[in-house]
C-alpha cells in the first residue's frame, strides 16, 4: 500500500475515527513498515498504522503557494583574492539531509557552499572536491592513503593554496596523524575540519568550524591540523596540532582537544584573527615537501585489560600482523601472562610498542619492574605518544620503510610533534568537583 | 466591552492556543528536573550565534534570515540543577518523555481528540534564540474533539500537541539576548482550537475550561509563566493575525477587543485609501536625502540622531496620505507606529518620524514646511524620515513601502505579541509550514494500546462531570462545588479528601479552602502565607472535631501574620483548645446558676439566651452541636432539680 501513494496528497480515515488529508512521505530505513508516514498540512508529521485504514484515496493537491528563496549571501561580501581547495570525504559537515527520506547527500557545488556561508568568500575563495564519501568510522589506512595522495597531488600542483579537508569527526584524530606523517614540510597549509552538530540545524557548528578552517588554511602555518570549537561557545576555534589531538567527548562541539600539548593556535571567526599559541610551529616551504602516502594495514591497537591473556596476540601475530600498539596500563604495564606471547611476537620480526590507556601523561617503563621486563623482552616505549598516534605512525613506518631498524629507530623519535619532552601542569583539564 | 451583536456584526472569529507546562518530573527529551530543588546558582555561561537553514523546497525563514543578518549573539546561562548538555546542544535528545505523552493522550482522550498511531518528533524552526537548537522540538498528539461551553456552544479541538518550552528571557544588550536554561525542555501542552469563538467572554471561558481540565489531570504546573495562551484573531474582511504569549487570563478579553478593533480601523483605511484614490503602485520607493534641511533645525532628537556616524536622514513622500499615518488603530497607537514597527524589524532602525506627528520632536512649522519643499511634497501627501546608517534607513523605509502597500489588502497576516496593555505589536510575518522539520535524532514513538489504556486512568473530567462528582461523592452543595472547582486549592482539597477519606466534614474543609479564604483575602489578610501543610493540619482538626468553624477562621487569620507557628500553636495561644465534656458541662451549669431566674421564669424557652452566652465564653473551643446539647440537658436537669 505505502508505495502507490508515495508523495502522493491523500485523505485517510481510519478506525480510530482520524479524518486526515496530507502527503505521504516515505520511511526511514530503520522505522517499521506497518506505518504510513503522512505530513499534514500544518507541517508535522504523524504515523498511521496500515491496517487502521479503513478508507484512503489520492485527491489533488491545493496549489502550491508561491515560495520566495531568500539567498544568505543577497548583499556580495567583500571577496578575497586567495582561493583554497576543500575536499570533501564525508561527515555531517559537509552534507544535508534530505528530509523527505532523511537521507543524507553530500553538498556537491562550491556555490551551494558559499551560499550556505556566505561569509567564507571574505576570507577566500573555494574550489570544491569530492573524492568520497564516507562515514568516519568506515576510514581506513586505504582512505588515508587516498587522501595524501590527493592532498599530495594538490600540493604540487598549486603549492600556494591551501586545503581543507573536511572529515566525519570520529577517526579525524587518525587521519589528522597519518597526514601529518605522510606529507612533511608542506607549501601551504592543511587543515581538517569537521561538525559535531549536523548542517541541518541553526546550531550547527559547521559554519563557524569551517570559517576557522579557511583562515587557518590561508595562514602560514605549516602543518597538518585539526580546527575545531575550542570551548562550547561561538568565540574561538582550536587550530590542534595533527598528531597531539583526540576526540574526548562524544557529543560536545569542543570535543577535539590537544593531549599533553597546547593547541597550535587560537582561530577567531568573527575577528578574522589567528593568535598563535606556540613558539615550535612549523611555516611553509617552499622547498623540500615529501609525500610518502603507504601505509601497513598489517598494524593492530590493543587495550590490555584485566584477565587479558596472551592469546590475542599470538592470533594477530599468527594472521601475519607485523606492528601491535598496545594500549597498557599505567606508566605502561601489561600483566606478565602476556610475555612470552609478546616474545614470541619479537622473534617473528613484529613490532611490539607500548602506550597507556591513561590517555595524559607519558610512559614510563624504568619505574616497575614488569615495565622493564617488557623492555627486555623488545617492547618499543611510546613516551606520550597518543595511543592513536602510535597505531597510525607505526602503519606508516610500516608502509614506507622495509629495514625494520630504521622502523624502529623511527618509532621512538619524534618526526612532527608527536612525541614531546615536557609536560606541564597545566596540560590537564581541570575537571568538576563540586561546589 | 463591547456587547455580543456588536462581535456578531464584525463577525468575530478566534482560536485560541493554550500553552500548559506539565508536572512531570523529568524535562522532555533529557532527564533534568522540571522542579529544581536546591540552590540554583548560576554556573556557567556561553554564548551562540543560530543561522537560518533551507527547508526542502529551498525556503529560508524568513524572520530567521533577519535575526541572523542582524550578527544577534545568545548569550546562555545555565545551573547544574537545571540544565544538562542537551540543553546546552551538546548532547543528542533522549527519547521523549513517555509521561508526558501520557497526560496528552489523557486529555485528548477527555476531550474526544483522536490519537495519532505513531508519535513524530519535528523541528519548529525559532531563530530568537530562546533555543538553542534554533528549533523546538514539537509533536503532534491528536486531532479533533471538542469542549463544551456552558451555554451548550461546543468550541473545536483541532489539534494537540506535546512539545519543549524555550529558554526565559533575561535582557538584552546591543545585539546580545541573554537567556536562562532552567525552563527549556520543559514538557508543554498545546491545546489549539478551531477559531469557533465568537466573543472574548467564550475566549475565556474556553480557556478557563481547557485550563481547568488540564489541572484535573493533576498534572498541570503551576505559578507564575505555567500557561501561556497564544490566539488567532481575524474579523469579517480582516485576516488571521496570531497574537502571542497573553500570560493573564484577565487580559485576554482587552486584547481580543483591541486586535479586532486594530482589524476594523485597517479596514477603515484601506476603504480611506480607494475614496482617495489611491493605488498600490503609487507608492513608490523614491527616498530623498534630507539631511541638510534636518540639520538647519533645533530638534534635539533629529540632532542625537544625526550625531550617529554615517547617519543620514532619509524620507519618502507619500501621495495622498495626510492624516491617515496619525489615526488611532488601537489605544495609543497609530497607523504611524505599525510603519515604525515594520521598519525597526526589517531595517533595525530606532524609529521613523511622519508628517501626521509633527510638528513635533522639537520640529517647527517651518522645518515641517521646509521637508515638505525638499520632498516636492503637496498639502495633502504625508511624508517618513528615517534618520540612521545609509543602509539601514534605506531597508526601513523600504518595509515602510512595503507595510504601506500591505494597507490596500486591509490586514496583513502577521504574528503579534500581547503587550501588558492589552495592545499588541508586530513581531514578525506569519511563519510558513516551511518551519517544521523531523527530529531526525529520535525515532517515532508508538502509541500502543496499553498507552493508550494507562493514559485512560489519568483523563480528567469533564468541569460539569467533575461538579457531579463533588456533590454526590464530597458532601458539596453545587454552588461551593462550582467555586472549589475552579478554586487554586481543588488539589489540595483532592489531597486532604485522600489522606482524611471522604465526609462530611469536607464541607467545612472546601468552605475553608475556598469561601473562607477568599473573603479573608478580601478582608486584607496575607492569605498567601498560608501553608499546605497548615491546611492538611486545620483540616485534620476539623475531620476530628476538635475546631469549630470559628476557631478556623480565628486560627487562620492569626497565622496570617506568624505564618511560622503551627495549627496546634496556634490554637493554644487563642486558647481554642478543645474542652472536654465535663469542663463545658461545667461553664454550662455555671452560666445556668448564675442565670437561674431567666431560667426559671422562661423554662425551656431560654435555651438561646443561655446557648448564646455559652457560645459567647466556648466559642471555638466546643462543638455547637454538642453544647447545644448540653444546654438543653442541663436547662431539664435544672428545671426538674427546682421541681422536685
Ligand atoms: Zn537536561
Amino acid at each position: 500500500m505505502s508505495n502507490e501513494y508515495l508523495f502522493k496528497r491523500v485523505k485517510i480515515k481510519t478506525k480510530t475515527g482520524l479524518e486526515i488529508e496530507g502527503t505521504v512521505l516515505p520511511r526511514y530505513a530503520l522505522f517499521s513498515n506497518e506505518y504510513l508516514t503522512i505530513k499534514l498540512d500544518n507541517g508535522y508529521n504523524i504515523g498511521i498504522k496500515k491496517d487502521n485504514i479503513v478508507h484512503i484515496e489520492e485527491v489533488e493537491r491545493p496549489p502550491k503557494r508561491e515560495v520566495v528563496i531568500y539567498k544568505l549571501d543577497e548583499e556580495a561580501a567583500t571577496k578575497s583574492s586567495k582561493t583554497t581547495k576543500i575536499i570533501l570525504t564525508g561527515g555531517t559537515i559537509a552534507s544535508k539531509i534530505d528530509y523527505e527520506t532523511g537521507g543524507v547527500t553530500p553538498i556537491l557545488t562550491a556555490s551551494e557552499l558559499l551560499e550556505a556561508i556566505p561569509e567564507l568568500r571574505e576570507i577566500t575563495d573555494i574550489e570544491l572536491e569530492s573524492p568520497m564519501s564516507i562515514f568516519s568510522e568506515e576510514m581506513t589506512p586505504h582512505e588515508w592513503k587516498r587522501i595524501a595522495e590527493i592532498v599530495a597531488k594538490e600540493l604540487l600542483s598549486n603549492p600556494d593554496r591551501g586545503l581543507i579537508i573536511a572529515h566525519g569527526t570520529d577517526t579525524m584524530g587518525y587521519t589528522s596523524a597519518a597526514l601529518s606523517f605522510a606529507l612533511q614540510n608542506l607549501p601551504s597549509p592543511v587543515a581538517l575540519v569537521g561538525a559535531q552538530r549536523s548542517s541541518d540545524r541553526p546550531s550547527s557548528d559547521s559554519a563557524f568550524n569551517l570559517l576557522a578552517a579557511a583562515l587557518y588554511a590561508t595562514s602560514n602555518i605549516g602543518e597538518v591540523s585539526v580546527v575545531m570549537h575550542g570551548t562550547i561557545s561561538d568565540t574561538y576555534a582550536l587550530a590542534h596540532r595533527g598528531t597531539r589531538v583526540r576526540k574526548m567527548h562524544t557529543s560536545r562541539r569542543d570535543a577535539f582537544q590537544s593531549i599533553n600539548s597546547l593547541p597550535i593556535a587560537k582561530i577567531l571567526p568573527y575577528e578574522k584573527k589567528i593568535v598563535l599559541l606556540r613558539k615550535d610551529i612549523k611555516e611553509t616551504k617552499q622547498e623540500g615537501f615529501e609525500a610518502k602516502t603507504n601505509f601497513s594495514d598489517k598494524v593492530a591497537l590493543i587495550k590490555f585489560y584485566p584477565g587479558m591473556s596472551g592469546d590475542v596476540i599470538d592470533f594477530l601475530v599468527d594472521k601475519g600482523y607485523r606492528g601491535i600498539v598496545i594500549e597498557g596500563t599505567g606508566l605502561g604495564h601489561v600483566s606478565l601472562r602476556l610475555l612470552n606471547s609478546i616474545k614470541r611476537a619479537v622473534e617473528q620480526e613484529a613490532i611490539v610498542t607500548m602506550t597507556s590507556q591513561c590517555i595524559f601523561g607519558t610512559i614510563n617503563m624504568n619505574v616497575y619492574s614488569t615495565g622493564r621486563k617488557l623492555l627486555e623482552a623488545g617492547v618499543l616505549p611510546s613516551a606520550d605518544m597518543l595511543p592513536e598516534t602510535a597505531f597510525v605512525k607505526l602503519s606508516w613506518l610500516l608502509g614506507n620503510y622495509n629495514d625494520i631498524d630504521v622502523v624502529k629507530k623511527l618509532y621512538v623519535t619524534n618526526l612532527v610533534g608527536e612525541i614531546e619532552y615536557r609536560r606541564t601542569i597545566s596540560a590537564f583539564p581541570r575537571w568538576y568537583h563540586g561546589e | 466591552m463591547e456587547n455580543e451583536n456588536y462581535y456578531q456584526k464584525i463577525g468575530l472569529k478566534v482560536g485560541l492556543e493554550v500553552h500548559q507546562q506539565l508536572d512531570v518530573e523529568r524535562k522532555l527529551f533529557c532527564n533534568c528536573p522540571v522542579t529544581p530543588q536546591g540552590d540554583n546558582a548560576i554556573l556557567s555561561s556561553f554564548e551562540r550565534r543560530l543561522r537560518p537553514t533551507r527547508s526542502e523546497l529551498g525556503e529560508i525563514d524568513i524572520a530567521a534570515y533577519f535575526e541572523w543578518k542582524r550578527g544577534r549573539k545568545y548569550i546562555y546561562q545555565s545551573s547544574e540543577n537545571t540544565s544538562c548538555l542537551v540543553e546546552a546542544d551538546e548532547e543528542p535528545p533522549h527519547p521523549i518523555n513517555i509521561e508526558a505523552v501520557r497526560v496528552g493522550l489523557a486529555f485528548a482522550h477527555s476531550v474526544g481528540s483522536t490519537p495519532v498511531d505513531e508519535l513524530h518528533v519535528m523541528r519548529k524552526i525559532v531563530i530568537d534564540g530562546s533555543n538553542t537548537t534554533g528549533f523546538q522540538r514539537t509533536a503532534l498528539l491528536s486531532i479533533g474533539g471538542s469542549i463544551e461551553l456552558s451555554n451548550g456552544k461546543k468550541i473545536r479541538i483541532s489539534t494537540i500537541c506535546v512539545e519543549e518550552d524555550s529558554s526565559k528571557k533575561l535582557g538584552e544588550e546591543d545585539n546580545n539576548v541573554i537567556y536562562d536554561l532552567e525552563r527549556l525542555g520543559v514538557p508543554l501542552l498545546e491545546i489549539s482550537t478551531q477559531p469557533d469563538i465568537n466573543t472574548p467572554e467564550e475566549a475565556v471561558e474556553t480557556a478557563l475550561t481547557i485550563g481547568l481540565m488540564l489541572r484535573l489531570t493533576g498534572k498541570a504546573k503551576r505559578g507564575i509563566g505555567s500557561v501561556r495562551q497564544d490566539l488567532n484573531i481575524s474579523v469579517r474582511g480582516g485576516t488571521k493575525v496570531e497574537v502571542k504569549g497573553v500570560q493573564e487570563l484577565e487580559l485576554l478579553p482587552l486584547v481580543i477587543e483591541n486586535e479586532a478593533r486594530r482589524q476594523l480601523k485597517l479596514l477603515e483605511i484601506k476603504e480611506l485609501l480607494l475614496q482617495r484614490g489611491l493605488k498600490k503602485e503609487d507608492i513608490a520607493l523614491n527616498f530623498v536625502d534630507i539631511t541638510d534641511v534636518l540639520s538647519k533645525t533645533d530638534s534635539k532628537v533629529v540632532k542625537k540622531l544625526l550625531s550617529k556616524e554615517n547617519a543620514v536622514g532619509l524620507a519618502i513622500c507619500v501621495p495622498k496620505m495626510r492624516g491617515l499615518l496619525g489615526m488611532e488603530i488601537q489605544p495609543g497607537k497609530r497607523f504611524g507606529t505599525e510603519l515604525s514597527d515594520y521598519a525597526k524589524f526589517w531595517g533595525g532602525v530606532k524609529g521613523i518620524i511622519h508628517s501626521d506627528e509633527l510638528p513635533g520632536y522639537g520640529l517647527s512649522i517651518n522645518d515641517v514646511r521646509a521637508i515638505y519643499e525638499k520632498l516636492k511634497c503637496s498639502e495633502e501627501d504625508a511624508f517618513i524620515v528615517i534618520i540612521d546608517e545609509e543602509r539601514k534607513a534605506r531597508e526601513g523605509l523600504r518595509a515602510v513601502v512595503d507595510r504601506l502597500k500591505m494597507a490596500f489588502d486591509g490586514v496583513p497576516p502577521e504574528t503579534r505579541a500581547a503587550m501588558p496593555d492589552g495592545t499588541t505589536r508586530f513581531m514578525r510575518p506569519l511563519p510558513g509550514s516551511a518551519r517544521m522539520y523531523p527530529e531526525t535524532d529520535i525515532p517515532p514513538l508508538v502509541i500502543t494500546s496499553e498507552l493508550l489504556s494507562s493514559a485512560k486512568q489519568l483523563a480528567p473530567p469533564t468541569p460539569k462531570e467533575a461538579i457531579q462528582l463533588l456533590v454526590s461523592e464530597y458532601n458539596l452543595n453545587e454552588e461551593l462545588a462550582k467555586e472549589l472547582l475552579f478554586d487554586e486549592n481543588y488539589a489540595l482539597f483532592m489531597d486532604i479528601a485522600k489522606l482524611l477519606g471522604k465526609g462530611s466534614y469536607l464541607k467545612t474543609v472546601a468552605w475553608m479552602l475556598v469561601q473562607l479564604r477568599k473573603a479573608l483575602k478580601r478582608e486584607g489578610f496575607q492569605v498567601e502565607n498560608i501553608t499546605k501543610e497548615q491546611y492538611v493540619s486545620l483540616s485534620q482538626k476539623i475531620y476530628e472535631e476538635k475546631i469549630t468553624k470559628e476557631g478556623v477562621e480565628e486560627v487562620i487569620k492569626y497565622l496570617c501574620n506568624n505564618p511560622s507557628l503551627s495549627v496546634d500553636e496556634v490554637m493554644d495561644k487563642l486558647g481554642l483548645k478543645p474542652l472536654d465534656m465535663e469542663a463545658i458541662n461545667a461553664i454550662i451549669k455555671k452560666i445556668i446558676e448564675e442565670n437561674a431566674k431567666i431560667v426559671e421564669e422562661k423554662g425551656e424557652k431560654a435555651f438561646g439566651i443561655i446557648m448564646g452566652k455559652a457560645m459567647e465564653i466556648l466559642r471555638g473551643r466546643a462543638q455547637g452541636k454538642i453544647v447545644s446539647e448540653l444546654v438543653r440537658r442541663n436547662i431539664n436537669e435544672y428545671l426538674s432539680a427546682k421541681k422536685g
